[in-house]
């Protein structure tokens, strides 16, 4: 993987954006596409929507990726100074414990813990984050209830491995943003939507989809791998390639249109794997249900360590998601 | 029409007729066309020319609902709506249209196990006496379907505060009517009575459709957990500590402008708010901000404490800032304010 391309990686998940709080995330992304797309907005509920344009007889293809992190966010300050919160999507406790987090407005906390006997009671509700105020006056100078904050951490590379917090699904807007960049010649006229809310619902895209009405969605997402030291049951292995999904519990992707990412796939020496994702779900999942339906799919980036500070995923699997969506847009879709 | 005459009305989730007959009939007498759509929901639409505001408050209160007719005239329940199984032994309730009398029952104290004594009955075990010898006399009086409502007074009590049954969310519904009872000219106002929103916001989606708003508000009674026991972090709200703003709960993010207007108005004017301070539960916003393309959503709540139980208490003074901000709200939308 080039420099570049490791920065790109580096600043996306870096970024801050948990879900509902995705403004700098939003504005990473469209100063790097704005050159390479016709059209950017951004609608109601946040999501930033990229047209970029084909020629007249070709499909609406909407790309999706989410822009939001997982986080938390403050529902109280106590007298003493110190935050309560609640979880924004999945945020284990076990994994919160000990970690660093920041506010959008740059102040830096750690998550701590009430007392406890067992293990066991490690439990959100006991958990605070200290941001070093000394009193509730000081602490509500640089945060107030509703504030939120992601986990603090940085991108590294680990051999052809990247680790970073956000991966999920910062490394999904990386491809989209990259398909943006490297399709010269679309077939179609391409939807990029950033979106907003996932991790708390699929709304983002519910509403994006409403709105263009495409023909064909393919979201791009992480999904898990079975690769770890007795993990989960699972085929999918980091770099073995672009995992195309046949479903997870939001939706069974569509089998033509999933079948037509197989061959295209084979076709271009693009390493791809199957992914069935027992739980968890993606913004394919809204997006296929929109107004009458829509045939959707998911190419999904396999990612160790999901909803941790700490997702990792390969870069040849980044490249060869790059690659298939690439030549999908570029292709008939006449699946 | 005060919020006594609405709290006591009958109004369980799909059997929100008696409210809604209620709402109708006053908003007729406010000289406003209210409109009943097909799931139930009475819309009305007022002002015209600027931004398409869609405030809701929900009819449906939380309740129950019976299944079966047993051999000896007890009847079988099921919940409709989150309620704690801990909070229906002993109750007093209505069924139906006839508002039939009932009572929770369970066996005396002194025929239990020592080991039952310490478990929560779950309300698949429980049943309602209403006094019937046989399944024959008990099917004279009560159908399977029939809706059963809590029998509970309304009452004012302490200096300030209201003691009811659905004031989650016939508050809201108060709220509304004193919205409507000013004139919107710069907006388009849609106060929004909604059903079914205990057992899914399944009202407000199907009104936000038809509606497709600029911007949606949620008027809800909301949790207020202030009691001795119960740690400062996790009140959620205070009673008579203001409206209650939300910041995030399962169902929604609100709006940051919005949200920031709505702290703006309240500080500059003197009007009590509070964090809810929460991220558990979700309300009718949940459904407005995905109508169609999406719109913000906010929501602003009138705390109450007990909620989704027979009893629960709101404050007078909570119940007037929510009036009073939503009012200023509305007339800064008028003023230009955009989310």
């Amino acid at each position: 993987m080039t420099e570049e391309m490791f920065q790109l990686i580096k600043g996306a998940t870096e970024a801050f954006g948990p879900s509902g709080s995705e403004e700098p995330i939003r504005e990473f992304i469209e100063a790097r596409v704005k050159d390479y797309v016709d059209e950017v907005r951004t609608d109601a509920l946040g999501n930033l929507i990229c047209i970029k344009r084909g020629p007249a007889d070709g499909k609406k293809v909407l790309l999706d990726a989410h822009m939001d992190e997982i986080g938390l966010i403050v529902t109280h300050i106590d007298d003493k100074g110190f935050l309560r919160f609640s979880n924004i999507g999945g945020v284990n406790p076990y994994i919160a414990l000990g970690e660093r987090v920041y506010f959008a407005n740059g102040t830096t906390g750690v998550v701590g813990i009430e007392k406890i006997d067992d293990p066991k009671e490690v439990k959100l509700e006991k958990l605070f984050i200290d941001i070093g105020a000394k009193d509730k006056a000081e602490a509500e100078s640089r945060v107030r209830v509703g504030d939120m904050a992601a986990f603090q951490r940085h991108a590294e590379r680990m051999g052809s491995r990247i680790v970073s917090k956000a991966m999920d699904d910062r490394i999904g807007c990386v491809v989209v943003m990259e398909t943006l960049r490297r399709t010269k010649s679309p077939r179609h006229t391409i939807y990029a939507v950033f979106a907003v809310q996932e991790e708390v619902g699929l709304r983002g895209a519910r509403v994006a989809a409403f709105g263009i009405e495409p023909d064909v969605g393919i979201a791009v997402d992480v999904t898990r791998t079975g690769d770890t030291p007795k993990g989960i049951t699972m085929d999918v292995c980091l770099g073995k390639g672009a995992a195309i999904k046949v479903k997870d519990s939001s939706l069974i992707c569509h089998p033509g249109l999933r079948k037509y990412l197989e061959r295209l796939a084979a076709e271009r020496n693009i390493p791809y794997q199957l992914e069935v994702l027992e739980a968890g779900g993606t913004d394919s999942g809204a997006i296929q249900m929109t107004k009458a339906g829509v045939p959707a799919a998911v190419i999904s980036v396999p990612c160790r360590y999901i909803h941790t500070p700490s997702e990792v995923v390969d870069e040849n699997d980044v490249e060869a998601c790059i690659n298939l969506l690439v030549a999908a847009v570029e292709s008939p879709l006449d699946f | 029409m005060d919020l006594r005459e609405l709290a006591s009305l009958p109004g369980v989730s799909g059997h929100e007729g008696k409210v809604r007959e209620a709402l109708v009939s006053r908003l007729r007498e406010m000289g406003y066309e209210p409109r009943t759509d097909v799931l139930g929901n009475v819309i009305v639409r007022t002002g015209g020319g600027g931004p398409k505001v869609m405030v809701d408050a929900h009819m449906d209160e939380v309740g129950l609902v019976v299944t079966a007719i047993e051999k000896n005239g007890f009847v079988k329940f099921q919940k409709v709506g989150g309620i704690d199984d801990r909070v229906l032994l002993s109750k007093r309730v209505f069924i139906g249209e006839q508002r039939v009398p009932g009572v929770i029952g369970v066996k005396a104290i002194h025929m239990q196990e020592p080991k039952e004594r310490e478990q929560i009955i779950p309300w698949h075990a429980l049943t309602i006496d209403i006094g019937a010898k046989s399944k024959e006399e008990a099917e004279k009086k009560v159908k399977v379907g029939d809706y059963i409502v809590f029998d509970t007074e309304y009452e004012e009590i302490g200096d300030d505060l209201i003691k009811s049954k659905a004031l989650d969310d016939r508050v809201g519904c108060a709220v509304l009517l004193e919205l409507l009872k000013e004139k919107w000219e710069k907006i388009e106002l849609y106060c929004v009575f909604a059903v079914q929103e205990e057992v899914g916001t399944r009202g407000a989606r199907v009104a936000a459709y038809q509606i497709a708003p600029d911007m949606g508000i949620a008027v809800e009674g909301t949790i207020c957990s202030d009691l001795p026991g119960c740690e400062e972090h996790q009140w959620v709200t205070k009673l008579g500590g203001g409206a209650a703003l939300s910041v995030i709960d399962r169902g929604s993010i609100p709006s940051r402008r919005m949200l920031e207007e709505l702290l703006r108005l309240a500080r500059e004017n003197g009007i009590p708010v509070q964090f809810r301070e929460s991220g558990a539960g979700g309300n009718d916003a949940a459904a407005i901000q995905l109508a169609r393309s999406g719109c913000p959503v906010a929501s602003v709540s009138v705390p109450c404490r007990y909620i989704h139980s027979p009893v629960s208490l709101a404050s007078k003074k909570d119940i007037q800032s929510v009036v009073k901000l939503l009012i200023l709200f509305l007339k800064s939308v008028e003023g230009g304010f955009r989310p």
